[in-house]
C-alpha cells in the first residue's frame, strides 16, 4: 500500500527553502509510489505555493496573518488537527523542526525518527533508516515502525534535491480547517528576533580562515591560532565550543547557528566537524584539517588531513611560514 | 520555583575516540570515560542560577542503571538539591518515547514549575523535551540559550536560531525547555564537592513505584530501535600527510602556497 507522506515546507520572504526539494527526494526514496503533499503555513503564501506546483501533486495552503512568524506551538497544534493519523510527516531538522517535530509525533500517535540522513527500504511496516551518533563519529541503521504513522526529521543536505518534475500540483486551501475553533498554542508568544552582534572582523568576507575548535584545550592557547592567522594573512574563526566557553566572540563562529562563510582556504584546527559546523562552510573551499583523532568526521570532507596534536603542529607551521617570508 | 532537570550519563566525546566494535553491534565501550551529557550540565547550572535568584529547589533525575547514580551525585555536588534515579529492567531498550513515558510518570508525582532537558545527548536525537511537553500538555521551547524569570507565572526565553540570531518568546509556567550549550558557564565540580554529597541518599524508582505499565516501555514497546553501528564508507576522504611532524609541516606549507592559503 502506498504511503501518504506530508512534507512541511520552510520558506522565508516568499522563497522556498532548499530542503523542500530534498524532501521530495527523501519521500521518493522512502516509497516511490507514495502520495506526497506539501504543507505551507504562513502569511501571503501564494507565490510559495505556486512555485511548489512543479514538484508536488498537492499543496495544502494554510494562510493567515497570525502565521506571519512561525510560532511552533501554534503550528504543531494546527498540524495535529489536519494531518490524518497514520501518515508519515517529513520536517527539516533545523531550529524549527526540533521545536515542533517530537511533540507532533506524540500528538499524532506515531513514532519519531530524528535527524535522518538516509533511507534503506521498508520491511514489514518497518522503515530502515540511517542516522549518526556521537557528533558524526559513527553511523547507525535504525528500524522505525511506520505502520501507525511517523514524524521524520531530515538533515539538510543529506538528500540530493529532486529535479522539478512538472508535477502539475493543485493548491488546496486548508486554512479554515486549520484554524476552526481558534488558534492553539497561546502559552508561548513570539516577541522579536534579536539580530546577531556584528564583530570587529567580518569572517563571511575572509578568503583565508584559520578556524579553531575544542582541540585547543585552553583559552591561552588561542594565541597560537592568532599567530598562524597573522602568518598566513587570514582571519581567526572557530566552532561552537569555543564560543560556548566565551574564548572568542559569537561573530567568529562558523556553523548553522553561527555564520556561513565562503573562503578559498579553510583550516580546521582541532575541529571534529559536526554537521552543524560543516553546514556553515560554503563555496567548496580547500579544507585542511588538523586533528589528533583520526576518526574525526572533518577528515571525510577535508582535502588534506594532518593527524597531529594541533598544539604541537601549529607553532611549527607558523614558524616555517614566517621563515619563508 | 520548583525545577526538575533530566540528565543522562553518556560517553564523554571530549575524552574518547568513539569506534565501532568488530561485530557492529555496539561501540567499543571497554575504555570509555563516562560523564554527564554536556547539554544537561548547562541545564543544571541554569536551574541552580534560577533557584539562587528566585528561590525554590532543583531536582535532577535520570533514567538508567546504577552507574547513572554517579552523574546525579555530580550534579548534586554542583548544587542540585535532590537526585532521583529511575531504574528498572523493564526500562532497558526504551526508545525516546519510552524514556519520556518514564520521566512523565516521575514528573506527575511532583509539582514542578519548570522542566529542563539538554537540547540533545550522545545519539543526537533531541527528542525527550518535546515529547515530554506534548505528553504533559505543557508549552515547549527547544534550543533555549537565555532565560529571564518575569514573575511566578511566566518567563522570557531566547532560542538559538540560524545565523547567530536569537528568537525571543514569552512562555507560561509550567513549561518544558531544552537547553542549548553556551547559555551559561557551568561551575567547576571538585572532588571535595562530590565527597560532600557522597552519602546523600538517592531514591530509586522502578516501574511499579511510578505506576508505569512495563509493557508500555522498554525494548518490546520501542517503535524505533537501533540495528547496528557502522562507519560509513568515506566519500573521497582527506589525503593524509605522512612522515615526521616536520615533513608534514613542509608538505602543508607547499600545499597552502599553491592554493592561495598564504598571502
Amino acid at each position: 500500500m502506498a504511503l501518504q507522506i506530508y512534507a512541511y515546507i520552510l520558506h522565508k520572504d516568499g522563497a522556498v527553502d532548499d530542503t523542500a526539494l530534498e524532501m521530495v527526494a527523501a519521500a521518493g526514496k522512502l516509497d516511490p509510489a507514495a502520495s506526497l503533499t506539501a504543507i505551507v503555513v504562513g502569511s501571503k503564501t501564494d507565490a510559495v505555493c505556486n512555485s511548489l506546483t512543479t514538484s508536488f501533486k498537492e499543496i495544502w495552503k494554510i494562510d493567515n496573518d497570525a502565521f506571519s512568524y512561525p510560532n511552533s506551538e501554534v503550528i504543531r497544534g494546527i498540524l495535529a488537527r489536519i494531518i490524518p493519523k497514520g501518515s508519515v510527516v517529513l520536517v527539516a531538522h533545523d531550529h524549527f523542526g526540533m521545536d515542533i517535530a517530537p511533540g507532533l509525533s506524540i500528538k499524532l500517535g506515531g513514532t519519531y525518527l530524528p535527524d535522518t540522513v538516509g533511507f534503506d527500504g521498508i520491511e514489514g511496516g518497518k522503515l530502515k533508516a540511517v542516522r549518526q551518533e556521537f557528533g558524526g563519529q559513527v553511523s547507525t541503521h535504525v528500524l522505525c515502525d511506520i505502520s501507525g504513522g511517523a514524524v521524520i526529521t531530515i538533515r539538510a543536505g543529506a538528500f540530493r534535491a529532486a529535479e522539478a518534475s512538472g508535477a502539475g500540483g493543485a493548491v488546496v486551501d486548508k486554512t479554515a480547517d486549520a484554524i476552526a475553533g481558534g488558534l492553539p498554542g497561546g502559552a508561548r508568544r513570539f516577541i522579536e528576533i534579536v539580530q546577531a552582534e556584528v564583530g570587529d572582523v567580518d569572517i563571511t568576507k575572509s578568503e583565508i580562515l584559520v578556524s579553531v575548535g575544542r582541540g585547543i584545550g585552553e583559552q591561552e592557547n588561542i594565541e597560537i591560532i592568532r599567530e598562524l592567522a597573522k602568518a598566513v594573512g587570514g582571519d581567526v574563526s572557530c566552532s561552537r565550543p569555543i564560543v560556548d566557553a566565551k574564548w572568542l566572540e559569537k561573530s567568529r563562529q562558523v556553523g548553522t547557528s553561527g555564520l556561513t562563510v565562503k573562503p578559498k582556504v579553510y583550516m580546521a584546527l582541532g575541529i571534529s566537524g559536526s554537521f552543524q559546523h560543516l553546514g556553515g562552510i560554503k563555496g567548496s573551499p580547500f579544507i585542511v584539517a588538523v586533528n589528533k583523532n583520526p576518526k574525526a568526521p572533518i577528515f571525510q570532507v577535508a582535502e588534506i588531513g594532518v593527524i597531529e596534536d594541533l598544539l604541537e603542529f601549529v607553532p611549527l607551521l607558523t614558524e616555517k611560514i614566517n621563515e619563508m617570508k | 520555583m520548583e525545577i526538575l532537570v533530566c540528565v543522562k550519563r553518556v560517553p564523554d566525546t571530549a575524552e574518547n575516540e568513539i569506534s565501532v566494535n568488530s561485530s557492529g553491534s555496539d561501540i567499543e565501550r571497554g575504555d570509555l570515560v563516562y560523564s554527564v551529557n554536556e547539554w544537561d550540565n548547562y541545564a543544571v547550572e541554569e536551574a541552580i542560577q534560577i533557584r539562587d535568584k528566585s528561590g525554590g529547589s532543583v531536582t535532577v533525575v535520570s533514567v538508567g542503571d546504577a552507574d547513572s547514580e554517579e552523574v546525579l551525585r555530580r550534579e548534586m555536588a554542583m548544587g542540585a538539591d535532590k537526585g532521583i534515579l529511575l531504574s528498572d529492567s523493564a526500562f532497558e531498550g526504551s526508545d525516546g518515547k519510552g524514556l519520556a513515558t518514564v520521566l512523565k510518570a516521575e514528573i506527575e508525582k511532583g509539582k514542578y514549575d519548570l522542566i529542563l532537558t539538554g537540547t540533545q545527548a550522545d545519539d543526537g536525537a533531541g527528542q525527550i523535551g518535546g515529547m515530554l511537553a506534548a505528553m504533559l500538555n505543557l508549552p515547549y521551547a527547544s534550543l533555549v540559550n537565555r532565560i529571564e524569570v518575569l514573575d511566578g507565572k511566566k518567563i522570557k526565553i531566547g532560542r538559538e536560531i540560524a545565523g547567530g540570531n536569537q528568537e525571543m518568546n514569552e512562555i507560561d509556567l509550567p513549561c518544558v525547555l531544552s537547553i542549548q550549550t553556551g547559555i551559561n558557564e557551568p561551575r567547576y565540580v571538585g572532588i571535595r564537592g562530590i565527597r560532600k554529597v557522597a552519602s546523600v541518599e538517592i531514591p530509586v524508582h522502578g516501574a511499579s513505584d511510578l505506576g508505569v505499565n512495563p509493557g508500555s516501555v522498554g525494548k518490546a514497546a520501542a517503535g524505533v530501535s537501533r540495528v547496528d553501528y557502522f562507519v560509513p564508507a568515506l566519500g573521497k576522504g582527506a589525503e593524509l600527510l605522512e612522515g615526521s611532524i616536520e615533513e608534514k609541516v613542509e608538505k602543508l606549507v607547499e600545499l597552502l602556497k599553491s592554493k592561495g592559503g598564504i598571502k
